[in-house]
């Protein structure tokens, strides 16, 4: 069994208030890191075997067509061992 | 005239939408989620709520719904289609509009009273006000800063697509002031704030929003949108 993991990010030019929320909470629980925060999604999606070049073609058209929304966000596509 | 109102599950404003409707001289006709055809309305609204309880993003699941099929194809045709608040979501997420909804600035849920001006009185669903009207509605959500590239935002401005605006403090980081757009047609028309909210004084803040409904019963009337 493989893992096909898919994560959705906004656009650097769309606001995301809520990794701003948690850039401003950082600070306060004493972690001083973190110049910026941005918040995305990640799927995990469970496939029998090996995926194939055939499966990760239709994952892409999925993570276009549902698991992201082109106008506001980006997506990447990976297979996890 | 007959006039859809849709229920997802998780819708919460189809029955305000309906009594609209009914208040504005039309019959209401409920159309359920699952439903493959549109019982032959005029017109469809898609009510404000939490469809599919806003999983994935807003709007995301209902879009790929039964009727949402042959509700986007009359609307391609012209049909009148008003999507408020989480309609005006799957609007977005159908791409029958363009841009986006996303989380308030502020983060906040937003409930309160909203002052509005009119800016495209040329639509179906905005004939009834007049130019640069300025009209009170309810406004309610959690992610309603309308977001578009600069590309699509001049394209709006431009096209005089942008149907009504926030009057003075943004209250959701709506890219200039955003509240409603329509398309190129103007048969469909998004509208985040509530005007089934609004239609008397009784019920309502103001009966504002009354001239939404009464506005495309008078596009019907006259023949619907070319």
């Amino acid at each position: 069994m493989a893992k096909i993991v898919v994560d959705v990010m906004l656009k650097p030019e769309i606001l995301d208030p809520q990794g701003k929320a948690v850039a401003a909470a950082l600070p306060r629980l004493g972690f001083t890191f973190a110049k910026d925060v941005r918040q995305g999604k990640r799927f995990e999606i469970e496939v029998d075997g090996q995926p194939t070049a055939a499966q990760l073609a239709e994952v892409e058209k999925a993570a276009e067509k549902l698991l992201s929304n082109p106008v506001i966000e980006t997506f990447t596509v990976r297979v996890e061992k | 005239m007959k006039i859809g109102v849709v229920t997802f599950p998780g819708t919460l404003d189809d029955r305000d939408a309906a009594r609209a409707v009914r208040h504005a001289g039309g019959d209401a006709v409920s159309l359920w989620h699952n439903d493959a055809d549109l019982h032959g309305v005029d017109a469809v609204i898609l009510p404000g709520g939490f469809s599919y309880g806003d999983y994935l993003r807003c709007g995301a699941i209902s879009r790929f719904s039964p009727v949402m099929e042959p509700i986007i194809a009359a609307a391609q045709k012209g049909m009148p289609l008003l999507g408020i608040c989480n309609g005006f979501q799957v609007l977005a997420e159908a791409h029958l509009i363009p841009g986006a909804l996303t989380r308030n600035h502020a983060l906040h849920f937003i409930c309160k009273d909203q002052k509005l001006v009119i800016e495209n009185n040329q639509t179906a669903w905005t004939s009834a006000f007049a130019e640069k009207e300025e009209i009170v509605i309810p406004l309610k959500n959690g992610e309603g800063a309308y977001m578009c590239d600069d590309q699509t935002l001049a394209m709006l401005e431009g096209e005089g697509r942008i149907i009504a605006r926030y009057v003075g403090e943004n209250p959701n980081g709506s890219r200039n002031l955003i509240a409603g757009v329509t398309n190129e047609r103007g048969n469909i028309v998004g509208l985040m704030p509530h005007p089934e909210h609004a239609i008397d004084a009784l019920t309502g803040p103001t009966a504002d929003g009354l001239g939404f409904f009464t506005s495309v019963l008078k596009a019907l009337a006259a023949g619907g949108v070319k």
